[in-house]
């Protein structure tokens, strides 16, 4: 299944906050945490998540800092805000809309929809 | 895994980084971050079995095509490339810890160049009733403080700030011991010849001191180019202030004259040398070079302009009238040309292969050794008939000087477009060139008035 950019775009942000919910991360593991949430069907170019994640740090809702463990390569972590948690809340009430106005919708089509088809499907057969 | 193969991924990886770098769109720790995130790839790449070669082409496709990377970074960070330009670099750039006392250095040298030009008035030397001495001098207020701020930029040794300022007290004597008369030929050709060869002592401060090193002194140019457009752009903001600082006092009935062409004038001019030095600096490698773009907008130009100058003289068989100033006006233009010929050597890839811009290059400076030998007929002419004197031979040296590098970067550069030259010889050509430059400018300033008896 190929998701569209736009959806892709969309969900990135709320995606990204959601993971820095759980805990401090890095760009490739917040990466990888997308993968395995979406079972691998949401695919990002992986470098255009930094400039999100830059985007995100500019807004106030995450923040970033270096830090080398000892033997390793310096990497830069991500922590997210209150603000960023207060961001995060209003988009999951902004996606329940959605969903829901997307479920009426759904809902209302398979009822309106099934009762002439599946006359006109049983017939042929 | 073995160790061949560590180097080869690190090689790689090495190279990546590199034309990461080229974008300025990303800073040093986007490409940073870019890389941790290129490296985990990899490791996980390699540790379910993929070899390291094909661990990195996978990584890197999946990075995303550097062009769109870097569009997506300057729309996030598109304040970046402008902030730059008055800040000074990254803390971790290689300023070599300066970072901080850079910009009080900076105001220093340029309130002692502001200030250097006021010293004279202390001892009775009037702005407007003594210009000779100002125009002789002109070099050695602004040029000694922006040696010094470079010489401290570069932290070179005692022993060049020793040459530095025993070429500057040279340049001294030169411009003051002679008897020269105000109206002599000698004192103008001292005004125009002595900034020259002290802009040439700059360099070698600019240069740290390593001015044998070609690379260095292609800086130099570089620096030359970006240093004067700086330059024109605050000459401009400075007139904008002058004329709204005699304006707007006008209108309160206060003169403001006397204070602009006493101190504003002056002090600026000498403040914004080393002003638009410390821009060109604060901004290297930030915003791609202005020399090389206008560069290629007017060497086509200029080179129409000059093969129609040729049709018409062929045309009209018209030889060039000898006048002084008519002569003085190709004498410029072939040094315009030589400029537009530097800044896109300067800028040039070296390994791109040649292409059409490179001909009409070739082009131009074929056509300008054309006139530039009209012009030597002309002068000889002139010489002849009425003997040497000071204008006429320092016009003959500067135009033997151009017709001698501009013939000789003409075969080089020939020889480059049809593939038989590297390009690197032409650059070489030029930038060795820069001492015969140095060596006129100090002949014409310290032995012209000997030689023709300070007429």
């Amino acid at each position: 299944m190929h998701i569209t950019k736009d959806l892709v775009a969309a969900s990135a942000t709320p995606l990204v906050l959601g993971i820095l919910t759980e805990g401090e991360s890095y760009g490739y593991a917040i990466l990888k945490q997308v993968n395995d949430l979406s079972g691998g069907q949401l695919e990002w170019t992986d470098g255009l998540l930094y400039p999100l994640l830059h985007r995100l740090e500019r807004l106030g809702h995450v923040e970033s800092y270096w830090q080398t463990p000892p033997g390793g390569r310096r990497r830069k972590y991500y922590r997210i805000t209150d603000q960023g948690r207060a961001e995060l809340a209003e988009q999951r009430r902004q996606w329940a809309t959605v969903v829901d106005a997307l479920r009426g919708v759904w809902g209302a089509t398979t009822q309106s929809i099934s009762p002439i088809t599946a006359p006109a499907w049983e017939t042929g057969r | 895994m073995t160790l061949d193969n560590d180097t080869d991924l690190e090689g790689q990886i090495a190279q990546w980084r590199a034309y990461t770098h080229r974008r300025r769109e990303l800073h040093h720790t986007d490409t940073e971050e870019l890389e941790d995130h290129l490296r985990s790839r990899i490791t996980e790449l390699t540790e379910s079995g993929l070899r390291d070669d094909e661990a990195f082409l996978i990584a890197v496709k999946r990075m995303g095509s550097l062009d769109t990377l870097s569009r997506e970074f300057a729309r996030e960070h598109s304040g970046r490339l402008w902030k730059q330009l008055v800040l000074p670099g990254e803390p971790d750039a290689s300023t070599g810890g300066h970072g901080r006392r850079e910009l009080p250095v900076m105001v220093l040298c340029a309130t002692v160049a502001a200030l250097a030009i006021k010293v004279p008035a202390w001892f009775g030397l009037d702005l407007s009733d003594d210009a000779t001495f100002y125009a002789r001098n002109l070099g050695l207020f602004a040029l000694p403080a922006l040696a010094g701020y470079f010489a401290w930029r570069r932290q070179v040794g005692p022993r060049v700030v020793a040459v530095l300022a025993a070429l500057f007290a040279v340049g001294a004597l030169g411009a003051n011991a002679y008897p020269l008369a105000d109206d002599s030929q000698s004192t103008v050709l001292t005004a125009i010849h002595l900034p020259l060869a002290l802009w040439l002592v700059v360099g070698v401060a600019y240069v740290g001191g390593d001015w044998r090193s070609d690379r260095r002194r292609m800086d130099f140019i570089r620096f030359t180019g970006e240093w004067l457009i700086y330059f024109s752009l605050l000459a401009l903001g400075g007139g904008v202030l002058t004329a709204f600082t005699v304006g707007t006092f006008e209108a309160i009935g206060l003169d403001a004259e006397e204070f602009v062409s006493g101190w504003l004038l002056p002090c600026g001019a000498m403040a914004a040398v080393v002003v638009s030095a410390w821009l060109v600096e604060a901004k290297q490698s930030v915003i791609e070079n202005m020399a090389p773009v206008l560069t290629r907008v007017f060497t086509p130009l200029f080179a129409a302009t000059l093969l129609a100058f040729l049709v018409a003289v062929a045309w009209t068989d018209n030889g060039i009238d000898v006048e002084r100033d008519v002569l003085i006006v190709f004498d410029l233009l072939l040094v315009i040309v030589l400029g537009l010929l530097l800044y896109a050597i300067s800028a040039r890839d070296l390994t791109t292969r040649t292409g059409l811009f490179d001909r009409v290059q070739l082009v131009l400076v074929v056509s300008a050794l054309v006139i530039d030998l009209l012009v030597l007929l002309a002068i000889t002419g002139r010489i002849s008939e009425w003997g040497f004197s000071p204008n006429k031979t320092a016009a003959l040296g500067e135009n033997v000087i151009l017709l001698a590098n501009l013939a000789w970067s003409a075969w080089l550069f020939l020889g480059f477009v049809r593939g038989r030259l590297p390009f690197t010889r032409l650059e070489r050509w030029q930038t060795r060139y820069l001492t015969v430059y140095a060596g006129w400018a100090w002949v014409v300033v310290l032995a012209f008035p000997l030689v023709f008896d300070f007429a």
